[in-house]
């Protein structure tokens, strides 16, 4: 009798497993193999030049101090996350009042599912050629040079992207309207879920919706936050095509919009797998430290 | 035991095909059915489409000489995509199956050393086509294509040789002269050529639509190679780019966009008021909006004059890849495009292309019947033979193409104040060395 139970319990423990494989495949193919190889690349010197290669032949972590030792690294890391915060904060203010609005059962607005599509339209379109569309709308004798002259605000046309500031914050827009639609409707996702009850019982004890939104549904949605938090970090450490594409590639003026991607497809110009591949394994430690950081401090709050 | 005997019959037929077929190919070496053509664009197609008379068009990647098939590769060399493409074919040619070899592949000068210094290409003696028959080309076409032994290895139909473009209008009413000879002296050197600037800004014209159009006058003047023992080399002449650059850019008579832009483009129009363009043939033709009602070419208000300095820009060179099978062929191909005398006149006539022939060229260039309707009637061919002769380009190096893009890149931050020199040659350092992982800067 005894027997017969175990051997049922095991039984579904073996569909938990079963049901895993296909994620497990897809994972050990496309990431861990890719991984490890990235891993394994970056150990030798291994690179073309012209119709010739050079190499593979091992160097042990000599790629690894080339790029630790130059000090554009941390331009490059400071210029990314410089980006992804100019973006990320408009991004997710925008997203938590647009779902607020959008769940709130009193406010019933009109229209919901039109503007849900429209402002995640935005992220449908080819990143490269979003940022083509900004680089023609911008360039210097482009249509919004011409309006802010014949509106009399400028003389001269404002070279966009020859100025850092200008140039960063337009890669920042970018990203930001390019994510914001997805942010919002995560969050909304996230407010749905909150049980109707709490927002009725504040409102009884006469709470004006501000508290409400700080007491109430701001604790509740923390998780969802930190999610977003994450994939957002994470995304804007790889931050590539938007800043490739609005400055050909050269994250001009003066590197200060290259981003660490670009930089690292900077060296497969001449393929050279060592050298990207340590810079992907740099990378790689960055975007865990950081993700780990963001989810210790949260978690602390959550317990406080 | 009929139906046997015929199945036996039938098997022994077959057989037999596919014996003589594996016999005829056999024999027939050195002559392959497919001829693969690597290339960026459509033009050698049409080149050998209309120029070539046993070239048949099947489809738009597909064609036939005789019992030949012809098959188009054409990746565009956007983003070094056609480079990075060919590179992975030719790397594996040896192992490649006969019908799937390259052929033919075409090469652009900036590029041209990195395939020609290699075993990958062909000597043009060694397909059998004689000194004598390439005797009228002008020796720049050919320096572009030699490798370092002094092989050559490769053809060309064109000459690129440059001329420097001026808006009639702006010249009449600023030197009250549009006549080219006159204009001439406004730019004959750097220092005039500076001087005449100013005298534009004051007229409101900039001299140039972007520093960039100069550029290629001051590169092809080198006295340097780019790299120089592994070592990167930036010539005298480079650096005095950089200076005369700055100083027009930051007197505002030029502008800093890239070339091919919007902003670089609006100059073909009168409202962009920008006095004059430099290069060849084919940029007044083809990349300046002639075809557009209201462009400056469209109302051939054009002139061409030498300008300050001998330059070229551009051109296709033809190469055979080792290890091809129709070298019968490509001779042929090379021979009729670009040897034939009557061939290459009618591609001047028909495509307005400047040809690699020498008395061809000269001959026309006092053809009085020979005019063209952008430069407003003009014949410019004895300006650009001028040209052709001056063209010395015995400093090229396989890095050139890197090169030239990143410094121009790199500059662009000290004329637009974002950076000084220094600084806009260590980032220049910074990008050559991503790119040639070999090279050593100071």
């Amino acid at each position: 009798m005894k027997a017969a139970k175990k051997g049922k319990v095991v039984q579904y423990n073996k569909w938990g497993y079963i049901f895993l494989i296909p994620f497990m495949l897809v994972f050990v193919v496309f990431q861990l193999i890719p991984l490890v190889s990235t891993f394994y690349n970056s150990l030798f010197e291994n690179y073309r030049s012209g119709l010739t290669q050079i190499g593979p032949t091992f160097v042990g972590l000599s790629n690894f101090k080339t790029i630790l030792s130059n000090p554009d690294l941390w331009t490059y890391a400071s210029n990314t996350m410089i980006m992804w915060v100019m973006g990320f904060v408009p991004q997710i203010i925008v997203s938590l009042l647009l779902g607020a609005w959008f769940s709130n059962t009193r406010l019933r607005l009109k229209g919901q599912r039109f503007f849900k599509t429209v402002i995640y339209l935005p992220n449908l379109i080819m990143a490269s050629a979003f940022a083509m569309l900004f680089f023609t709308l911008f360039s210097d004798s482009g249509p919004v040079n011409s309006i802010l002259i014949q509106l009399g605000i400028l003389t001269e046309p404002y070279k966009f992207l020859s100025n850092v500031w200008s140039t960063r914050s337009l890669v920042a827009f970018m990203n930001f309207l390019m994510w914001f639609g997805n942010t919002t409707i995560l969050l909304m996702a996230g407010m749905m879920g909150i049980d109707t009850s709490l927002f009725e019982a504040a409102e009884v004890d006469g709470a004006t919706s501000t508290q409400v939104f700080f007491k109430i549904t701001l604790p509740l949605l923390r998780p969802i936050l930190i999610y977003v938090m994450i994939t957002s970090l994470v995304g804007g450490l790889q931050m590539f095509d938007v800043p490739q594409i609005l400055t050909n590639g050269t994250g001009e003026p003066m590197r200060s919009s290259m981003t660490l991607i670009m930089y690292l497809n900077k060296h497969l110009y001449s393929k050279n797998y060592g050298m990207a591949g340590a810079l992907s394994v740099i990378l790689f430690i960055i975007t865990g430290i950081l993700s780990m950081l963001v989810y210790k401090l949260s978690d602390n709050k959550a317990r406080r | 035991m009929k139906k046997k005997a015929l199945a036996a019959l039938l098997t022994a037929t077959m057989m037999t095909g596919m014996l003589a077929g594996c016999g005829s190919n056999a024999s027939t070496e050195g002559d392959g059915k497919v001829l693969n053509i690597y290339c960026w664009n459509e033009e050698f197609k049409s080149r050998l489409t209309d120029h070539y008379a046993d070239y048949v068009e099947v489809d738009a990647t597909t064609g036939t000489i005789g019992d030949v098939t012809v098959k188009w590769n054409i990746t565009p060399s956007d983003d070094n995509a056609y480079q990075n493409n060919l590179d992975e074919v030719l790397l594996k040619q040896e192992s490649a199956a006969a019908d799937d070899k390259i052929d033919i592949f075409l090469v652009e000068a900036d590029y041209a050393l990195k395939y020609v210094d290699t075993d990958y290409t062909m000597s043009i003696l060694d397909l059998g086509i004689t000194e004598e028959d390439i005797a009228d080309k002008y020796k720049y076409t050919q320096d572009i294509v030699t490798d370092s032994e002094g092989v050559l290895k490769g053809l060309t139909w064109q000459a690129c040789p440059c001329a420097l473009f001026y808006n009639r209008d702006i010249a009449l009413e600023v030197f009250g002269t549009e006549e080219p000879e006159e204009v001439q002296e406004y730019v004959k050197d750097w220092d005039t050529f500076m001087e005449t600037a100013d005298t534009l800004k004051e007229a409101g014209y900039n001299i140039t639509s972007t520093v960039n159009d100069t550029y290629r006058v001051y590169s092809n003047n080198v006295t340097s190679k780019w790299v120089v023992d592994g070592k990167v080399n930036i010539d005298d002449n480079i650096m005095n780019w950089v200076d005369d650059s700055k100083e027009l850019a930051d007197a505002g008579e030029t502008g800093t966009s890239e070339l091919w832009s919007d902003d670089w483009s609006k100059g073909v129009y009168p409202e962009g008021k920008v006095f004059c363009y430099l290069g060849p043939a084919w940029l007044v033709n083809f990349s300046m909006a002639a075809d557009t009602v209201g462009s400056v070419g469209n109302s051939g208000r054009w002139g061409a004059t030498e300008g300050p300095q001998g330059f070229f820009w551009g051109g296709t060179w033809i190469c055979a890849a080792t290890g091809t099978d129709n070298e019968e062929l490509i001779k042929d191909i090379m021979l009729t495009l670009t040897c034939d005398t009557d061939t290459m006149i009618d591609i001047v006539k028909d495509d307005d292309d400047f040809v690699n022939n020498k008395p061809a060229m000269e001959e026309m260039a006092v053809d009085t019947s020979y005019q063209s309707a952008v430069l407003g009637g003009q014949n410019p061919l004895s300006i650009y033979c001028a040209g052709a002769e001056k063209i010395d380009l015995s400093n090229l190096s396989a890095y050139d193409q890197g090169c030239n893009e990143e410094f121009q890149n790199a500059m662009k931050n000290y004329f637009e104040g974002n950076a000084t020199k220094e600084e806009a040659i260590g980032l220049f350092y910074t990008a050559i060395v991503e790119k040639y992982p070999e090279l050593v800067t100071e």
